[in-house]
């Protein structure tokens, strides 16, 4: 049953990604964004790791998403205009965008020819996902008791920043 | 019946949505598109994480998938501010609009 | 065909209380808006609906078949697959979040069934965690509804709705958090567990006697959370007409006004389940817990409606002042609290 539902998740997961990027309409993308973000969740939770499927849909679905779609909706974002002759010649032209573009799709070629060609491994048999969260906890708060700290300062770095970077200058 | 999945298979899925993600920074010419691109690169890191950490049995992963989803709500909120500053000064968000240090 | 289901009672039974789940959400929106009419008649010395039926018990019915009869209008310039999607996302999440409230304890029906039956839709052992993803997607519903409208009104309603939305989230998780702690456990049911029994054989062992105040918060936020009086700006009709439903008619809007109630639902069921010991109460035998399920879940929304009805509402900058510079210093410091007893004492 499970491999049904990776490659469920997966075709989701990729489908909504290209469209992210393949929209011209910004609200689109951060909704396909979320459907993405929905689909991800969905092999975190085939993954044993259900703290991290809720986490997923609470911060990145819940908060950031949210964040996004306020500036588009406040910014009235312009749906992006096809560019004069540029995505016209997308990958024929020169510029470091057509040479991203290329290596780009080189990058998709490699990496799936590279792992193609390693032998399957198959996941272990796990001891079930009941306590996940108390050892995430304890892990959380004990070894990386420094890392935690200093993402708060960080967040607190970057409240400050973005209040600052947003406010009008009278 | 499908079999199910291997570990190969979430890390090419992952390889998959992390090149997406670059093309999107690459290619398309709007801020915030280029900004949820990124967004897009950080979950494909996020799933390889997790998925070794179901092979290896371990939770490190996910600790560290933790401090990227909140390195990620701090960049996107700096970012976000960026780009409605920006977008105050010329009225777009066409980032090959910023050619200028100073106006 | 027949010996499938004998085979599978237990399976047959779990989907049998999931329509049963889903059929009453519906329902208690319809009966929630005939008591919230009735109740708010009662606060303002009128007789409120009593032509159809007795004592118009039937207006929930004929509210119903006039809205699906009514013309599904479309303002122009909107974006319609949004436009569409928003109350369907606003109905879904409130569905969702009823899927991991348990609602009493488990029975096997008088010996029908071979194995007890849990009653709630499922069981999660996060399950605090996707309640509050799920109530988190809520959000989703108001914004797209204000955006996809083309329309001033809906546009603000939606803005100032997910502001408060997001603001009083925070509260929200915290209050939570609290309980967890002192549970020491993400699943539902054993929270609701840990409350049974009593103090010196009198007081109730609810999570109220000793979180009177992560209790105050949750239920302020829920009603923020839920766009209620007096925190209802979304929907502020002298200000904003009908908020982010302004362009909506027929059995998009009916979505809009069930998702409303059926999240008040929601908060109620799962304040009963944290706060008030869910199923847990004298007198009664444990088979009859549902029972005192409701009861509570009925009380709490009485005074969800009662409170519309007798205060003003706030003023916007008011609602975000409270939540930011009182409710959530307040939710922290319980948090905090809650987090030093449970260390000190081992609770």
């Amino acid at each position: 049953m499970d491999g049904l539902y990776f490659w469920i998740f997966a075709v989701i997961a990729v489908l909504a990604s290209l469209g992210v990027v393949g929209q011209r309409n910004p609200m689109y993308s951060v909704l396909l964004l979320i459907v993405s973000f929905g689909a991800l969740s969905g092999l975190y939770v085939l993954l044993n790791a259900p703290f991290v499927a809720a986490i997923q849909i609470i911060i990145y679905a819940g908060a950031i998403m949210v964040l996004f779609l306020f500036v588009v909706m406040l910014l009235n974002v312009p749906t992006e205009d096809p560019a004069k002759g540029y995505h016209v010649k997308l990958l024929g032209g020169a510029g470091p965008r057509h040479f991203g573009a290329v290596l780009a799709v080189v990058l998709v070629a490699e990496l799936v020819w590279a792992m193609s060609h390693l032998r399957l491994t198959a996941m272990p048999e796990s001891a079930g996902a009941t306590s996940s969260v108390y050892q995430i906890g304890l892990k959380l708060f004990r070894d990386y008791a420094f890392a935690f700290e200093a993402t708060s300062v960080l967040i607190l770095l970057a409240m400050v920043g973005a209040v600052i970077l947003a406010r009008k200058e009278s | 019946m499908l079999p199910d999945a291997t570990l190969n298979q979430y890390l090419i899925l992952s390889a998959v949505l992390f090149s997406i993600g670059t093309a999107g920074v690459f290619l398309r010419r709007n801020l915030i598109t280029i900004l949820l691109s990124v967004e897009v690169m950080l979950n494909a890191v996020n799933l390889t994480f997790v998925a070794v950490d179901r092979y290896l049995g371990s939770v490190e992963g996910q600790i560290i998938v933790f401090f990227v989803m909140t390195v990620a709500a701090a960049e996107a909120a700096v970012g976000l501010a960026i780009v409605i500053a920006l977008f105050r000064h010329k009225d777009t968000l066409n980032p090959d609009a910023f050619t200028s240090l100073k106006w | 065909m027949m010996a499938f289901f004998l085979d599978n009672k237990n399976l047959v039974a779990q989907l049998l209380l999931i329509g049963f789940v889903f059929q009453v959400l519906q329902i208690s929106a319809a009966v929630l808006v005939y008591f919230e009419r009735k109740i708010a008649a009662w606060a303002q010395q009128r007789y409120g609906p009593h032509l159809v039926g007795p004592s118009g018990s039937l207006q929930p019915i004929a509210d119903i078949v006039k809205l699906m009869f009514k013309e599904e209008l479309r303002p122009r310039g909107a974006d319609t697959f949004l436009f569409y999607l928003a109350p369907i996302l606003s109905a879904t999440a409130a569905f969702g979040a009823f899927a991991v409230v348990p609602f009493g304890t488990s029975t096997t029906l008088f010996g029908l069934l071979d194995k007890p039956l849990a009653l709630e839709v499922t069981d999660v052992n996060v399950a605090m965690l996707v309640i509050f993803a799920i109530t988190s997607m809520g959000v989703y519903g108001v914004v797209l509804a204000g955006w996809s409208s083309n329309s001033k009104y809906s546009m603000l309603g939606a803005l100032r709705s997910s502001a408060q939305m997001i603001s009083y989230e925070l509260s929200y998780g915290m209050s939570l958090a609290a309980v967890v702690m002192l549970a020491g456990s993400l699943s539902l049911r054993s929270i609701v567990d840990a409350q049974a029994g009593y103090w010196f054989h009198v007081i109730p062992k609810w999570y109220v006697f000793i979180q009177p105040l992560g209790f105050f918060i949750f239920m302020t936020a829920g009603v923020a959370e839920t766009n209620r009086a007096p925190f209802d700006f979304p929907e502020a009709e002298q200000e904003l007409v009908a908020g982010y439903h302004t362009e909506y008619s027929s059995m998009s809007f009916a979505l809009f006004f069930m998702a409303e109630y059926i999240n008040m639902f929601t908060v109620s069921a799962v304040a009963t389940d944290l706060f008030l010991g869910g199923w847990h109460g004298p007198f009664l035998p444990s088979w009859l817990g549902w029972a005192w399920f409701l009861l509570k879940v009925s009380f709490l929304l009485f005074f969800y409606i009662w409170m519309r009805w007798t205060l003003p509402r706030y003023r916007y900058d008011q609602l975000m002042e409270f939540g930011w510079k009182w409710l959530l210093p307040m939710a922290v410091i319980n948090l905090l609290v809650t987090a030093g007893i449970v260390l000190g004492m081992g609770w």
